[in-house]
């Protein structure tokens, strides 16, 4: 790199767009979406024994205003279907969402019709994780390949 | 298999017999219940016939699609006696064109959510109900979910799913 080697030590160089995507990636708030027993799953993957604050994760947003990733954890009836979505809605973008074990993901046991059979329906699902609940880490792991997919987004666009 | 009943269920059973006569269709007591199957016009008359004799308490109200071709729908009352320490469940069947029975709600005002869950899954329709609106589908919908002939997903675009383009503001 030239413009290194002319500035001197202590100075490095690199894209706005890597920059950037380091920060979300390593700030990506979860908003809890809990609707049934993947939530217990969810508080653990929050808690000290997994600990996902080395991901940057750790603060649970309640408030959709202020989180970046929604985790939906749990069967979703049509009825709160229409809730999930509006909060979606109000989440400020870039978003993104991980449908949390099987019943998020494809409907699972519950195969009945009052179930939404996978939240993919009616949300934009960037990582499924499967396992009836997952483990922690298979939250962790779904995190992490979000993280991936943020650091290859192009996030900075140029006004022309 | 040999039943031993309590004598305060045989009692009840033996004076509801001799006083209601043919109204009382069958009795039977499939593992270790008693069933009473009772002609539907009665229903009124023998549940306030058994709240007198103690049955007080109404535990639940069962709907059955039996799926027969003559009384197609079972509706279940289960009664508790809390003095005698005893159960029964009344027992009457209905026709499949336009199912409905006289609602128990005057007898037992705790019927009345039960009802409103039978109305619900199965369309059976209790006379004289005074709040008869379903309990967990949509108030629109046109189905009864619990009906054999309803398909275990439902009935495709019935339920509204959310936009999935946010509202304009």
């Amino acid at each position: 790199m030239g413009l290194e080697s002319a500035l001197g030590e202590g100075y490095l160089t690199t894209r706005v767009d890597t920059l950037v995507n380091w920060a979300r990636s390593n700030a990506a708030w979860p908003m809890p979406m809990g609707l049934a027993c993947c939530a217990i799953e969810m508080m653990a993957f929050a808690g000290p024994r997994y600990d996902v604050s080395r991901f940057g994760s750790e603060v649970f947003r309640f408030s959709p205003r202020q989180s970046d990733v929604m985790i939906v954890a749990g069967w979703c009836s049509y009825k709160m279907s229409h809730a999930i979505r509006r909060i979606w809605d109000q989440m400020p973008d870039p978003k993104w969402c991980i449908a949390m074990g099987a019943c998020a993901s494809t409907g699972g046991m519950h195969r009945c019709y009052g179930v939404v059979q996978g939240v993919d329906n009616f949300l934009p699902v960037d990582a499924y994780i499967s396992g009836c609940p997952p483990r922690p880490d298979a939250v962790i792991h779904a995190l992490m390949d979000i993280q991936k997919k943020i650091q290859t987004e192009h996030s900075v666009m140029l006004d022309t | 298999m040999e039943q031993t009943l309590s004598n305060a269920l045989k009692t009840t059973l033996d004076e509801l017999q001799t006083t209601f006569g043919e109204k009382v269709l069958q009795i039977h007591h499939p593992s270790g219940d008693t069933h009473v199957r009772v002609h539907p016009d009665a229903l009124i008359s023998i549940a306030e016939w058994l709240h007198e004799k103690g049955y007080i308490y109404i535990s639940d109200v069962i709907g059955t699609d039996r799926y027969q071709s003559s009384d197609r729908f079972e509706v279940l009352y289960n009664l508790l006696s809390l003095r005698a320490k005893q159960r029964l469940f009344l027992v009457v069947w209905l026709p499949e064109e336009d199912p409905n029975v006289a609602s128990v709600t005057s007898v037992w005002p705790a019927a009345n959510w039960y009802e409103r869950e039978v109305y619900d899954m199965f369309g059976i329709r209790f006379e004289g109900h005074p709040d008869l609106r379903r309990m967990y589908m949509p108030e629109d919908y046109a189905y009864y979910p619990l009906r054999k002939e309803f398909p275990l997903l439902g009935i495709p675009g019935s339920i509204e799913l959310p936009g999935t383009t946010p509202e304009s503001d």
